[in-house]
C-alpha cells in the first residue's frame, strides 16, 4: 500500500474553497471573493495518521465544459492527473448550482468526497439541510463543514483518508443524460436531490444581502455610495497614517546618528559614509517610514472590502461606462486590484475572456496609481490642503486623493475608448458577473493576512530597490564633472521639458531613476534637493512643504507632480508583467507610451493655462 | 419575450437560450437552461446590468446577454 496520494479540490468560486485548502494545508495565502481568482494551480502537503496527501487546488469554476481556460484546466487535472481522491468543496447555500457541478465530476471519476461547507451560512438563513440524505443520493460521501471556524474538518480529513486507501468506495448514481441537452439533464437532477436535501428552500430578495444590494447597487446612491466608502478609506489611511509616519522618521534618523558616530569612530572615508548612511541607510529609511504606514492601513481596510464581496458590485455599477468605453465591466475589477498593485491588477486580468477586451485592461491599467504612488499623492494632498500641523486632519488631502482617483479613473474610461475606437477595435464579448453573498470578514485574520502577504511584501520589494538606488543618487548627487555634480548636469539637461510640464529636471530625473519601483521617486527628488544644500534631517511633512517651496515649488508644481504620478509609465515589475501577459514587446511599449503621452500632455496643457492666468 | 422584457420582481421560466454556443453553454453552465424559474433582481444604471435570481444565485447580465434568453412571463410571483 502506498503511503503518498494525490487529491484535486474542485468547487464553484465563493464557495470558501481557499479556506479549506488552507486549513488542509496550513499554507498561508490569499482567498478571493470574486469568480475565477485562482488561475493557476496551487499545491499544498496534508499528513495525517502517517500518509501524505498532496493537495491541489483547482481553479473554481461553475463547469467542466472546457469554455474557459480554468475549466478546461480543472477537467484536465481529474481526467489525466489521476488523483486519488477529488473533493468537490460545495456551497450549502447555493446547492442546485454547485451540485452541477458534483454531478458533471461524478461523471469523470468515481473517487469523489464532497465537501458541504458553509454550513453555518446555511444554519443562520435556516436552510435545514440533510446532509445523509445527500450522500444517499450521490453514492459518495459527503461531509458537512465550516471551514471557517474549522468544523468539520477533521472529518473531511478521514473521509479523504479512507477514500483514498481504498476502504472507502463510493458508488455514485449515475445520471441518465441521453435524452436531453447533458447540462439541462444535470441540472435537472441537481434540482431534484436540492429538493430532497434542503428543508426550507431560501426566498430571494430577503435577508442581509438583498437588503444591502439595495442600497449598494441602487440607481441613485450606488456611485455616491462607492465614492463616499473610497473617501472614507482614504481618510482614514491618510489621519491613521501621519502619526506612525512621525514616530518611524524620528527613529531611523536616531540610528542615523548613531552610523554617523560608529562611521566616525571607525576613520571611515566620506565618501564611505555618504554612499552607505546619507544614500543607502536614508533611501531605506524614507521608503519604510513614509510608505509602511499608509499601505497598511489601506491594504487591510482593501482587503476587508474585497473579503466582504464589495469588488463585484463595483464592476455592475461601472459597467455601463466600461462598455460605453468598449471594454469589460471585469475591467473594473482588475482596476481595484491596480490600486494595490499594478503587476496584480494586470494578472488579474486574466478573468476576461476575450483576448481583445483583456488586452484593453492590461494596457490601461498603469492609470490606476498604486500603493507605491498613493504616498505621492497623499504626501501633496497633505501640503496642498495645509493641513501638516493638525495630525489627524486628513479631510481635506482625502477629498484630493478622491478627486486624483476619480480623474484617473476617467483617463482609464477615455484611454480605453481610445484603445477600441482605433488599434483594438471588435465586438463587444458578453460579459457575465456573479454577485456573491456578502460575507463578514474576519477582521483579525484578514488584518494580519494583508500585512503579511500584501505589506511586507509590496514594500521588501520597494526597500530592496531604494538601497542601490539610494547609493546611487548619492554618487550623482556627490560626484562633479567639470564644475557640477552629475546630478545637476542630468537634471540641467531635463530642465527645459521639465519646466515645460510645469516640473523641473529634479522631478523628471526622479521619476526616470523610479522606474524600478515608484516608492522611490519621492526620496530621490529630495535627495536631489538637499545634496544642493547642506545636508539637512527630514522629519515629517512640514519639513518636506520647506524644503519644497525653498526649490521654487508652487501649487502648480505639486498639482502637477500628482498628475504625472499617475500618468506616467508603469514601474519595472508591471512591465515585465505585461511582457509576460501578453507575450509581446509591442503592447508592452505601448503600455508605457500611452499613460506617458497623457502626463506630459496634460502637464504641458496644465502649465500653459496657468502662464495664461497668470499674464 | 425575453429576460430583458421583465421589470424587476418579475419571475420567468427560460423556453430557449438562442444565444451562439459558446454563451449558450456558459449561460447553461450557470443554470440557465430550459424550465429554469427566475426573477429580475434589480436593475443597474441606464438599463444596461440587470441581476437575476437563478437558482439560489445572483448572476448580472448585460442586456444584449439577455435579449437572447427566451422566457415565458410567470408575473410577480411564481
Amino acid at each position: 500500500m502506498k503511503s503518498s496520494y494525490l487529491v484535486a479540490l474542485a468547487g464553484n468560486p465563493n464557495t470558501g474553497k481557499s479556506t479549506v485548502f488552507n486549513a488542509l494545508t496550513g499554507l498561508k495565502q490569499h482567498t478571493g471573493n470574486w469568480p475565477g481568482k485562482t488561475v493557476l494551480l496551487k499545491r499544498g502537503t496534508l499528513r495525517h495518521q502517517g500518509n501524505t496527501y498532496e493537495i491541489v487546488d483547482l481553479p473554481g469554476t461553475y463547469s467542466l465544459s472546457a469554455s474557459s481556460p480554468e475549466e478546461e484546466a480543472a477537467r484536465e487535472f481529474i481526467t489525466l492527473g489521476d488523483p486519488d481522491v477529488v473533493v468537490v468543496v460545495v456551497d450549502a447555500t447555493c446547492l442546485e448550482r454547485n451540485l452541477h457541478l458534483t454531478l458533471q465530476i461524478l461523471q469523470l471519476t468515481h473517487q469523489v468526497v464532497v465537501c458541504l461547507n458553509l454550513m453555518d451560512e446555511a444554519e443562520k438563513l435556516n436552510l435545514r439541510l440533510d446532509p445523509s440524505r445527500l450522500e444517499a443520493e450521490l453514492g459518495v460521501p459527503v461531509v458537512p463543514t465550516a471551514a471557517v471556524t474549522g468544523e468539520g474538518l477533521q472529518d473531511l480529513k478521514d473521509a479523504i483518508a479512507r477514500t483514498a486507501q481504498g476502504q472507502l468506495t463510493p458508488q455514485p448514481n449515475p445520471v441518465n443524460t441521453d435524452e436531453e441537452q447533458p447540462t439541462a439533464a444535470l441540472y435537472r437532477r441537481a434540482e431534484e436531490i436540492a429538493a430532497l436535501v434542503v428543508g426550507n428552500p431560501p426566498e430571494p430578495g430577503t435577508g442581509f444581502t438583498a437588503r444591502l444590494d439595495n442600497l449598494v447597487t441602487s440607481r441613485a446612491f450606488g456611485i455616491p455610495f462607492m465614492l463616499v466608502l473610497l473617501g472614507g478609506i482614504l481618510w482614514l489611511t491618510i489621519s491613521g497614517a501621519n502619526y506612525p509616519s512621525e514616530i518611524l522618521a524620528k527613529a531611523f534618523f536616531k540610528v542615523e546618528a548613531y552610523l554617523d558616530l560608529l562611521f566616525t569612530k571607525l576613520n571611515f572615508p566620506t565618501w564611505l559614509h555618504g554612499v552607505l548612511v546619507l544614500g543607502m541607510y536614508r533611501g531605506l529609511a524614507w521608503v519604510v517610514s513614509v510608505m509602511l504606514p499608509p499601505m497598511a492601513i489601506f491594504f487591510s481596510l482593501f482587503t476587508l472590502l474585497e473579503d466582504l464581496g464589495l469588488l463585484p458590485r463595483i464592476a455592475f455599477n461601472l459597467d455601463p461606462y466600461f462598455q460605453r468605453a468598449g471594454a469589460n465591466g471585469k475591467q473594473a475589477l482588475t482596476m481595484a486590484m491596480g490600486f494595490g498593485c499594478n503587476a496584480a491588477g494586470v494578472t488579474a486580468a486574466r478573468i476576461i475572456d476575450s483576448p481583445r477586451e483583456r488586452l484593453v485592461a492590461i494596457l490601461t491599467n498603469n492609470f490606476m496609481p498604486c500603493n507605491g504612488r498613493f504616498p505621492i499623492l497623499i504626501v501633496m494632498g497633505t501640503i496642498a490642503a495645509g493641513s501638516v500641523a493638525r495630525p489627524g486632519a486628513g479631510f481635506t488631502p482625502a477629498l484630493i486623493v478622491l478627486g486624483a482617483i476619480v480623474v484617473s479613473v476617467l483617463a482609464a474610461l477615455i484611454a480605453s475608448k481610445l484603445l477600441t475606437a482605433t488599434i483594438l477595435r471588435g465586438e463587444s464579448s458578453f460579459f457575465i458577473l456573479e454577485l456573491p453573498p456578502y460575507r463578514l470578514p474576519q477582521v483579525g485574520v484578514v488584518v494580519v493576512r494583508s500585512f503579511l502577504d500584501r505589506t511586507l511584501a509590496v514594500l521588501w520589494r520597494a526597500v530592496v530597490v531604494a538601497a542601490p538606488c539610494g547609493a546611487l543618487t548619492w554618487v550623482l548627487a556627490n560626484v562633479s564633472v567639470s564644475g557640477a555634480t552629475l546630478l545637476a548636469h542630468l537634471s540641467s539637461w531635463l530642465h527645459p521639458l521639465g519646466s515645460a510640464m510645469g516640473l523641473d529636471g529634479v522631478i523628471l530625473l526622479g521619476f526616470i531613476l523610479g522606474l524600478p519601483a515608484n516608492e522611490i521617486i519621492i526620496p530621490i527628488i529630495f535627495m536631489g534637493y538637499l545634496s544642493a544644500n547642506s545636508l539637512m534631517e527630514v522629519q515629517g511633512l512640514a519639513a518636506i512643504q520647506e524644503i519644497l517651496t525653498n526649490h521654487g515649488w508652487t501649487w502648480l508644481t505639486a498639482l502637477n507632480f500628482m498628475v504625472f504620478a499617475i500618468f506616467h509609465w508603469p514601474c519595472a515589475t508591471t512591465l515585465l508583467t505585461i511582457k509576460k501577459e501578453t507575450g509581446s514587446t509591442k503592447w508592452t511599449l505601448l503600455s508605457a507610451l500611452l499613460p506617458t503621452a497623457f502626463g506630459v500632455i496634460l502637464c504641458v496643457l496644465l502649465a500653459r493655462i496657468v502662464k495664461l492666468w497668470a499674464v | 419575450m425575453t429576460l430583458a422584457d421583465l421589470t424587476r420582481g418579475q419571475w420567468g421560466v427560460v423556453e430557449m437560450v438562442s444565444a451562439e454556443a459558446v454563451l449558450r453553454q456558459r449561460l447553461f453552465d450557470l443554470g440557465l437552461v430550459p424550465g429554469t424559474l427566475v426573477q429580475v433582481r434589480f436593475i443597474g444604471r441606464k438599463g444596461n446590468l440587470a441581476a437575476y435570481y437563478v437558482r439560489g444565485s445572483v448572476l448580472a447580465l448585460r442586456r444584449s446577454t439577455a435579449q437572447q434568453v427566451l422566457i415565458r412571463s410567470e408575473g410577480d410571483s411564481r
